[in-house]
């Protein structure tokens, strides 16, 4: 059976993509920063009418439209909706493929006659698309080849025998040739694909590579040409449905066990781990609720994740009853096959269960560790990082004694290069029996830091009579004396 | 009758223990140091964390898990978790208000439960019931003798404490003048205050 493809393509997807979302009525483009300054990606028919182009540098293009509104684009958001068009043309045919960033091949052999042939099925396709706001040019041909020509050069629809016929007229860029090939045999007087046709074979293979043979007999049939359909992307979700509904803890929990270990048998053929969950309860008032999981680990082991579920399944308010629990591992991370530790892997892995569960309570960003940053400013010398996505440091610099707490510096009265026999501080009277000083430390001048305003420090570790050790300095280019910490 | 020190220290395993005082947080970075295994520190996140370098003399700020919770009910909800679960060694939270019986009995049962030992840095007076031991800690005047041997000298190895124990559910009370020897590891009784 003769194969049937229509190209797809949409000259301007990446200006309507963002108009759709947000109309506006004026010459509109969208610009990225490009061979070192901002140019235009993409634009509506207003735009180009005052003669802006593609790869105009955006200075230049407005100084030919003043009135012109540009958004950044999004070349990633593109390709996926894309990749979106592609799903959504699989109700003409199965066989979707994705051409370039802005093009889509269906191969609609055998599935025309289900709109009536292949007239009606061109004109369908653009109904839907003009009502959705996006332009596209339509060819349909024998072979993907010929339909890319047509449908970036001349739209309509080549008959199976008429493909020479169509395309000959055409210029060799439809041939989807290299602009320098193009140039080059247009030099040589051959401006059409015809013209190329007739040439004797032999004299075109030495001249050129055999890429020009190549895609002409692609776009003559000679060569097969494949459309790769897109992959499914593996979804790792699973639903139960209840015959009636459910509402003891128990009842919901065992279908929540039954829920992960299909999800976590899933998760282990693919070897992935779910970092968050999410399990929804749909009730049978039609109400849903749902219960968030985030895991400081990923993992695929049921039984612990259902331990960890409790608490978030424990305050869903079932209401009539719940009749459809869901599944859904939001988050997914790689997780390698691992062997089994004897006591070490356990504890771990409680650690691990710990962090999960207070995260579910103050946020897993809140569950913090320490870790070493090279400075000398005191309180700069460590940070907090998410344990989630840390593991523990081990080489901590020794460093002079510091105390156990550092606070924002408070002013104290003091004169003088020596720590104050007595001073208040926090509404208590002090007196220094023991001080021992000074270490200083200069600011590091690179960085704008406020609190490092007053210049040089000078630190004193002193003892007072009522017990408090307290860790005080001395700025001796602003005179002033502050206390900033506490030894415990 | 005196209490020997060894006695009540270290602190009993899987009991709610508290501590106020200016000295308390260093008597908390003590315990967990001697703790073998992760330490869990709750605090409020208002509160500056306690800063790891200070830790160091005392213990590895490795084996730390900090957990900054927004209010006291969850800093005490935070504890009762990491106490049940029993994956860490010991459980040290911060809390700037008071708490009842029902809280403190709580911890306590969690701590039992878990095999985890808990530790509340208190303010002064706020403590519950329920709990095991308390005690005050503040700094100590170093004794004469020391003070001339290293005149002027506060450095680590020569900071000293009171320990007062003011409440011990199975035992009597009393106090004791202590410093820390970090390259031995453990804490040294220098005077037997309270006998």
């Amino acid at each position: 059976m003769q194969r049937r493809i229509v190209s797809l393509w949409f000259p301007r997807l990446a200006a309507e993509r963002s108009l759709r979302a947000n109309p506006v009525d004026a010459p509109f483009a969208l610009s990225l920063f490009d061979r070192n300054s901002e140019r235009i990606y993409d634009l509506c028919p207003r735009a180009e009418q005052p003669g802006l182009q593609r790869g105009m540098t955006l200075v230049h293009a407005r100084s030919f439209c003043p009135g012109l509104l540009t958004r950044p684009a999004d070349p990633e958001g593109d390709r996926r909706f894309l990749k979106l068009l592609a799903r959504w043309a699989t109700r003409y045919c199965p066989w979707v493929g994705l051409d370039g960033r802005d093009g889509l091949f269906l191969d609609i052999t055998g599935s025309a006659h289900l709109l009536g042939g292949e007239e009606p099925l061109l004109d369908d396709i653009r109904a839907r698309l003009t009502r959705a706001g996006l332009s596209a040019c339509l060819g349909l041909a024998s072979t993907p080849g010929a339909a890319w020509a047509l449908s970036h050069f001349a739209e309509g629809i080549a008959g199976p025998e008429e493909t020479l016929a169509r395309i000959g007229p055409l210029p060799l860029a439809a041939l989807r040739l290299p602009q320098e090939i193009c140039t080059n045999l247009e030099r040589l007087g051959i401006a059409t694909v015809s013209e190329l046709y007739n040439l004797p074979r032999a004299s075109i293979a030495r001249r050129y590579d055999r890429e020009v043979l190549q895609s002409l007999d692609q776009a003559l049939g000679a060569i097969g040409e494949q459309i790769s359909p897109l992959k499914d992307e593996p979804n790792f979700a699973v639903r139960i449905t209840l015959p009636d509904p459910i509402g003891l803890l128990d009842d919901v929990m065992a279908g929540t066990r039954r829920l992960l270990t299909h999800l976590c048998n899933q998760l282990d053929t693919a070897q992935k781990g779910a970092r968050c969950l999410r399990l929804t309860f749909r009730k049978v008032d039609q109400e849903n609720q749902s219960v968030e999981l985030k895991l400081a680990r990923p993992m695929r082991d049921a039984e612990r994740m259902l331990a960890l579920f409790e608490r978030g399944v424990s305050g869903v308010d079932a209401g009539y009853g719940i009749d459809m629990i869901r599944l859904e591992a939001v988050e997914i991370e790689p997780l390698d096959m691992r062997q089994l530790d004897r006591a070490e892997g356990r504890e771990k892995d409680s650690i691990a269960d710990l962090i999960t569960q207070l995260g579910n309570r103050v946020g897993l960003e809140n569950i913090q560790r320490f870790q070493p940053v090279d400075s000398h400013i005191p309180e700069r010398s460590f940070k907090l990082v998410p344990a989630a996505y840390s593991s523990p440091a081990s080489a901590w610099p020794h460093t002079r004694p510091r105390p156990l707490r550092l606070f924002p510096p408070e002013p104290i009265t003091g004169n003088g290069p020596q720590p104050p026999a007595r001073f208040r501080w926090r509404g208590r009277a002090l007196t220094t029996i023991a001080a021992e000083g000074p270490e200083r430390i200069t600011p590091a001048w690179w960085e704008d830091n406020d609190s490092w305003a007053h210049g040089l420090r000078d630190y004193w570790r002193i003892g007072t009579r009522q017990g408090q050790r307290l860790w005080l300095f001395h700025t001796p280019q602003t005179p002033g004396w502050f206390v900033q910490g506490e030894f415990g | 009758m005196s209490l020997p020190f060894s006695s009540i220290f270290p602190l009993k395993q899987a009991r709610a223990h508290e501590v106020c005082g200016d000295a308390g947080l260093a008597f908390a970075a003590i315990n967990a140091g001697l703790a073998r295994g992760t330490v869990v520190w709750v605090s409020e996140s208002w509160r500056p964390p306690v800063n790891p370098e200070g830790l160091l003399p005392y213990c590895d700020p490795g084996k730390l898990l900090v957990t900054r919770a927004d209010s006291q009910l969850n800093v005490l909800a935070s504890m009762e978790t990491a106490l049940r679960s029993g994956a860490a060694k010991l459980v040290i939270a911060e809390i700037s208000g008071s708490i009842g019986l029902t809280e403190g009995r709580r911890l306590q049962l969690a701590a039992e439960a878990g095999g985890t030992t808990a530790m509340l840095l208190i303010p002064d007076g706020a403590g519950s019931n329920a709990a095991e031991t308390r005690w005050r800690c503040s700094g100590a005047q170093v004794p004469r003798d020391t003070r001339q041997n290293h005149p002027q000298q506060i450095g680590h190895d020569s900071t000293h404490w009171r320990w007062s124990l003011i409440k011990n559910k199975t035992g009597t009370l009393s106090d004791w003048v202590v410093r820390w020897d970090a390259a031995a590891h453990r804490v040294i009784v220098v005077s037997e205050a309270g006998g």
